[in-house]
């Protein structure tokens, strides 16, 4: 147990200058960066008013359960811990399924059995398990937020691409004019897969190209640091 | 809608396949399909949870409705898969230890495999009865093991090729999938038609 302490204790001082709501909402993105959550970043965003309405119900369901965890952390049982989140998290999701019936029923048939499934959403039960299990409410609700918006933030990307390109629309409002032929494939569940795709590849060479640069600044550094002893 | 036997089942399993055309049971479909060892036990394993669970749910949502309890269904269900999940876990860690060892930490994730909860929403929402749910539950959760192998057995294929170091991983995988629900898309006129 105290071997547990301190290891969570250890990385503080570091994350203590990590904002936890920014830590979500880019550094640690649920879709782009941990690639978690899967199902309904591929099957809601074929349009951005549906992938902003999904990431906004996940938003509220992870800033709740995250909250809720916290505050009975420390009275459940480690046994049972797992089955406590989920009994949670379904509470959360049903609240959500009856506020998105009762603010826009279009969206409700839209979204349809996506919302029950949000339960089975890996994002909200790992950050149930990694961070709202061992942290005060606080911090906790904080990264749940992060976490919830980041998911929005990505669902919108890949919801505009696919919106923008297979509709020619973006929020239902026309851009390309009369003549723009709509590239349908990417309304299709082949093109959730290849914006998916894209966009990771993408992120993963601005990642490459950050990861260079500091290495040869850090070389740079160590040179001029030799020159100077010499 | 046609709601014959043999309709739901060619539907559920190859024109509406669950992972490739509805996207559910994703995490799992990208996780697991490294290799085709690990991918048919795993796609064996959640076709026995599905059928059961989907059976189980079916009579909870009978007794929800003589209950005017409906607000629980998410809950039950829940409930229902992750006892399910457990009762395989411990039925497999009986039989064969060495595929409990090989599935590991995945089994018990199960739980929180989105195809496993949409199949009782899915029979709900579309008013199958018994037999139709069980055989939309067979079908469904076939087409789940029927992607993941076929997935895995073209994963196992791109070790060998020279792939740009970027799209290493996940990427790759993605674009696999694009392509094999591509192939996917030509079932769709099957059963409309006639």
């Amino acid at each position: 147990m105290s071997d547990n302490a301190v290891s969570c204790h250890s990385p503080a001082p570091a994350a203590a200058k990590d904002n936890p709501f920014l830590n979500g909402l880019w550094k640690q993105n649920p879709v782009f960066v941990q690639v978690l959550g899967m199902c309904p970043t591929l099957a809601i965003t074929n349009s951005v008013r549906n992938a902003i309405a999904m990431g906004l119900a996940t938003t509220f369901v992870l800033t709740g359960s995250n909250c809720l965890i916290s505050m009975v952390r420390k009275m459940v049982p480690k046994q049972v811990r797992i089955a406590t989140y989920i009994a949670i998290i379904a509470t959360m999701v049903t609240l959500v399924d009856y506020l998105v019936k009762a603010i826009s029923i279009t969206v409700y048939k839209a979204l349809g059995a996506y919302i029950p499934l949000i339960v089975a959403n890996c994002i909200i039960l790992e950050r149930a398990e990694a961070y709202a299990g061992k942290k005060p409410v606080l911090k906790s609700t904080l990264d749940g937020l992060g976490m919830g918006l980041g998911f929005a933030f990505a669902l919108s990307c890949l919801g505009t691409v696919r919106e923008v390109l297979g509709a020619g629309t973006f929020l239902g409002v026309h851009i390309f004019g009369p003549n723009f032929e709509p590239w349908v494939l990417f309304l299709l569940p082949p093109g959730g897969f290849i914006s998916l795709a894209i966009w990771l590849l993408t992120f993963a060479t601005f990642r490459e190209r950050k990861a260079k640069r500091e290495a040869a600044k850090a070389k740079a550094d160590l040179e001029q640091l030799e020159a100077a002893a010499v | 809608m046609n709601d014959s036997l043999g309709h739901i089942f060619i539907d559920s399993l190859l024109i509406n396949n669950f992972v490739l055309c509805v996207f559910l049971g994703m995490c799992s479909f990208l996780g697991l399909s490294a290799k085709f060892s690990t991918a048919w036990r795993m796609g064996v394993s959640v076709m026995f949870v599905i059928t059961v669970s989907g059976v189980l749910s079916y009579g909870a949502h009978l007794m929800l409705v003589a209950l005017h309890a409906e607000y629980l269904r998410i809950i039950l269900y829940i409930v229902i898969i992750a006892s399910t999940v457990q009762l395989t876990e411990m039925f497999i860690k009986k039989t064969s230890p060495a595929l409990f060892r090989e599935l590991g930490v995945y089994l018990p994730l199960i739980t929180t495999n989105c195809a496993v909860l949409a199949v009782p929403l899915f029979q709900d929402s579309r008013g199958y009865n018994l037999i139709q749910s069980t055989v939309f539950a067979i079908a469904a959760s076939g087409g789940y093991c029927l992607a993941l192998m076929l997935l895995s057995l073209i994963r196992e294929r791109t070790y060998l090729s020279d792939v740009p170091g970027l799209a290493k991983g996940t990427a790759l995988t993605l674009v696999l999938a694009a392509i094999l629900s591509m192939t996917f898309m030509g079932f769709a006129g099957m059963g409309s038609g006639g």
